[in-house]
């Protein structure tokens, strides 16, 4: 039942992400800039080289001849090759992926570490103080772009305290614990800038979903079969309350990496962000084509993932 | 200055009564870049001064991991296809050429065991061939031994058109030829005063034939050497992550004693320029940071965070505006500014003068560049010490009021000036980029006051820059009255940089605007002789030629200086990295170190 669902919603997903990549590809196509313009502005280099270039990497060709060389390529697993790198597209992406997956996982975890007991404790104490302070935290945590935050961050702890780095280097020297030290010190801010942003939402969310959860009968019932507070709120609360936002934290992860886009640019996190950046500042199409499609991708799969997910948590949701 | 003048004056540092810097400061003087200026005593038989870099350290190694940043990280290895600075920057670590250009515009030997001279013979009379001899006993990096072969090589590479190099532009129209092992000979189609491009700088890079002969022409993309570069380089390939990272470590057979100093090398990209700034001159993360195009206000407040200075190297780029010598609002045969129009109001001279007395220079140096925008009436674009004391420019709005009545101009009852119901009316693009757009109200103001009413139009850099011909905003359509960009004199020989001014080269539909002649300007004496300076054997008169090119230019008001933009960067305070204005940043890593 559930494995034909999963098939179904996969076969889905191949004519959406078809048309994501036709609206991509067309846009990309249509906007303005040239991946050999430096070139335009050197008088040392003769017009005909800049030609020649295009002429060898397709460029004068009409869309939708390009369109249909790069889904062709795309269907026997080429990614295309890039303008300004040279080099296979999905070996430039794998090269980022590893540090993206360290940076977004661990913020993710960090964002869920704060929601969930700060939203708990909120929802448990509505209108307390603390819960006065957590909303407000979180309302200012959401509130302030990531950009914002990062640069405030650089500025009181790299700049006036000197504590902590701000350029994430991959190639670190050091040996044993001083490596993981070191990288430890250097994720401090872009995993915190990160990582709050995001629980600072989610900490709405767990908040609400435990209000919404901690009034129904049944909790009543256990509290009056004379269960400990702390065994109903665990047990009985948190675990039926978490589904809407389990839900919820899968279909913000590609969200996030988008979000990471910025962070990654402010502490030169060398992540799948910043290769979007500098492929979209150079003009460099197959690598701007190439993310952008496993971003889609990433939406596609997550937003499975979430109804997966759902129907998992939640059995009287069935599987059509 | 004519061809007698240089004569004599070459004749006088010949017999050493005149300094070889004096001489190049008279030639800065009237339009002559210092390197031109240098290659024209060379060829008249005066050595160049090989001048040395200062290097104090006396072994090699022992400097530990220098780490540089480039907010623009280097994205290709092979200095034949470097599209960007940035490429030739990062492949320079790894690659040498011949020679490399130094501070002065002299030519510095890398891989030559001589710098060719009329004296030692090198040089022939006919400006027909120069013979370059190769440094002995260099090794790659994979140990094999540096010849002429792979001299032969490089340009036999890079000239193939299949190949598509960015550099061909050397080597398409040269012959080079082995003469034993450690010798070949450069012919050239035609008598080239400007012998010191082929093997020289950034497209000079030398590669090795045993790592990419199988590699030539269509299939160069799939040479794996082009991204782990084995060159004869101060420092070894370790690691690449296009516009991230390059690392390398210590070559322990450098070809130069005692050098490299630092052990290993980390040169970071991505993010900005003023984080980058900061990271040098105020948290010290890093040791160096290249092309700071950052506000001079913040560059200084950056400095007094007490790490690192700022180095401030004069180069040949120019901000200048270009003043439309055609008609860009009349449409002829599908395209605008065509080359059968006039432009209405500019074909009168007294309104280019008077535009050229409203462009407050020193204003727009004191208050928005400060000292990465110094101001400059040239448009060919010197060191800054040899910059020329002689041309002045002027920004004076009464003068340029009574410049416009006297040629019949008159105020209408808004101000604005008209004449024959053509009403002073112009409109001034340049890309979108925050001190341009800060020029661009300085000259309205001005213009305001005399009268003129100018429109200000920006255009993103993707489009203003590119070369798509269906887009109506490029510079080289240049369909708008009056235009800014900088231009970059990356050669030092002002044969292509005057393109600019001869009739053949103008931007028009037939050539796609690809044409270097922007502002169409059509003048009969001035493409005669470029015309002669092609076929001139004497270098000497070429050069007259050159002179009397620009001086046309300049009295003509085709095109108006704004402000010289020298290259910035920032280094640690201990470290002492030179940077010539005229090559690459990392042209003389080797010699790079840090003061005890």
């Amino acid at each position: 039942m559930s494995r034909q669902y999963i098939i179904r919603r996969l076969l889905i997903a191949i004519p959406s992400l078809l048309g994501i990549s036709v609206v991509l590809f067309t846009v990309l196509a249509m906007a303005p800039g040239d991946p050999f313009e430096e070139l335009a502005t050197n008088p040392a280099v003769p017009p005909e080289v800049r030609m020649a270039l295009r002429a060898k990497f397709g460029l004068d060709d009409p869309i939708w001849t390009r369109y249909l060389h790069w889904l062709a390529a795309m269907l026997q697993g080429d990614w295309g090759f890039s303008f300004a790198s040279r080099m296979d597209v999905d070996e430039l992406i794998l090269q980022r992926l590893p540090v993206t997956l360290i940076v977004i996982g661990s913020s993710q975890i960090l964002a869920i570490l704060v929601a969930l007991p700060v939203g708990v404790l909120a929802a448990t104490r509505p209108y307390s103080v603390f819960d006065q302070i957590a909303n407000t935290l979180a309302f200012i945590g959401f509130s302030l772009p990531t950009f914002f935050t990062g640069l405030l961050l650089i500025l009181i702890f790299s700049i006036q305290l000197d504590w902590l780095p701000f350029v994430y280097r991959t190639d670190i020297e050091a040996k044993g614990w001083l490596f993981y030290w070191e990288h430890i010190k250097q994720s401090i801010m872009p995993v915190a800038v990160l990582g709050l942003f995001q629980g600072a939402s989610l900490v709405r969310y767990v908040r609400s979903s435990v209000l919404d959860v901690i009034r129904l009968d049944y909790v009543t019932t256990a509290r009056s079969k004379g269960i400990g507070e702390r065994k109903v709120i665990t047990k009985h609360v948190v675990r039926n309350a978490l589904i809407p936002v389990v839900t919820l934290v899968a279909l913000q992860m590609p969200i996030v990496f988008g979000g990471a886009i910025v962070t990654e640019q402010i502490f030169r996190v060398p992540g799948i962000g910043s290769l979007l950046i500098s492929a979209m500042l150079a003009n460099d199409t197959p690598v701007v084509m190439g993310v952008t499609f496993v971003f889609a991708c990433l939406v596609v799969l997550f937003n499975l993932i979430a109804d997966i997910l759902y129907g998992w948590l939640d059995p009287r949701i069935a599987f059509r | 200055m004519d061809e007698r003048g240089l004569r004599s004056l070459i004749d006088k540092v010949k017999a050493g009564g005149m300094s070889r810097r004096a001489f190049v400061r008279r030639m800065a003087a009237v339009g002559l870049t210092a390197p031109m200026a240098a290659q024209l005593l060379a060829f008249s038989g005066v050595a160049m001064a090989d001048t040395k870099p200062i290097y104090k350290p006396t072994k090699r190694g022992g400097g530990g991991l220098l780490k540089v940043l480039w907010w623009q990280g280097p994205t290709l290895l092979n200095p034949h296809f470097a599209v960007g600075t940035k490429d030739q920057d990062g492949s320079r670590l790894f690659y040498e050429p011949l020679a490399a250009w130094d501070r002065a515009g002299n030519l510095r030997a890398k891989l030559a065991a001589t710098i060719p001279s009329r004296d030692n013979g090198q040089l022939a009379a006919d400006g027909r061939s120069v013979i370059w001899k190769v440094k002995q006993g260099v090794t790659w990096h994979d140990g094999k031994p540096l010849t002429a072969d792979d001299v032969v090589f490089t340009w036999e590479y890079s000239s193939n058109p299949a190949t598509a190099t960015v550099s061909s532009g050397s080597y398409k129209d040269v012959v080079v030829e082995k003469i034993d092992q450690y010798t070949v000979l450069v012919k050239f189609q035609k008598p080239t005063p400007f012998w010191a491009d082929t093997f020289v700088g950034w497209a000079g890079c030398i590669i090795p034939k045993h790592l990419f002969s199988d590699y030539i022409g269509a299939k160069s993309r799939d040479a794996p050497t082009n991204l782990k570069p084995v060159g004869t380089g101060p420092y070894l390939f370790k690691d690449f992550k296009p516009g991230d990272l390059i690392t390398g470590e210590i070559n322990p057979n450098y070809h130069e004693p005692n050098r490299p100093y630092f052990d290993a090398i980390e040169l970071k990209g991505g993010g900005d320029a003023v984080s980058a700034a900061r990271a040098v001159l105020q948290t010290g993360e890093y040791h160096f940071a290249w092309n700071l195009q950052v506000e001079d206000e913040i560059l200084t407040r950056l400095e007094k965070g007490g790490r690192g200075r700022v180095l401030v190297t004069p180069g040949g780029a120019i901000e200048h505006m270009q003043l439309n010598n055609t008609d860009p609002w009349t449409e002829v045969d599908g395209e605008r500014s065509s080359l059968k129009t006039k432009h209405p109001l500019l074909s009168d001279p007294a309104v280019r003068q008077a535009l050229s007395l409203l462009i407050d220079k020193k204003s727009i140096q004191d208050h928005i560049y400060g000292r990465i925008g110094i101001a400059t009436p040239n448009y060919i674009n010197n060191p800054e010490r040899f910059r020329s004391k002689t041309t002045k420019f002027e920004f004076n709005v009464d003068k340029a009021n009574a410049i416009l009545d006297k040629a019949g101009w008159a105020r209408g009852p808004d101000g604005i000036r008209a004449k024959d119901g053509k009403r002073l009316k112009f409109v001034y693009q340049t890309s979108i980029n925050q001190p341009r757009q800060k020029t661009q109200a300085i000259v309205k103001q001005a213009a305001q006051k005399a009268g003129i009413d100018i429109e200000l139009k920006s255009v993103t850099a993707s489009v203003f820059f590119s070369s798509d011909v269906a887009n109506p905003d490029t510079y080289t359509k240049f369909y708008t009255d009056i235009e800014m960009y900088t231009t970059t004199m990356t050669q030092p020989d002002p044969g292509l940089h005057m393109l600019q001014f001869v009739s053949w080269e103008a931007a028009s539909k037939a050539n796609k605007w690809q044409g270097r002649n922007i502002t169409r300007w059509q003048s009969p004496e001035c493409d005669k002789l470029y015309r002669e300076s092609e076929a001139e054997l004497d270098p000497v008169k070429r050069a007259a030629m050159f002179i009397k090119m620009n001086d046309l230019a300049v009295q003509n008001h085709i095109v108006l200086g704004v402000v010289q933009r020298p290259t910035v960067s920032a280094q640690a305070l201990k470290l002492n990295a030179q940077i010539s204005g005229w090559d690459n940043n990392t042209s003389d890593l080797s010699d790079w170190f840090k003061e005890a």
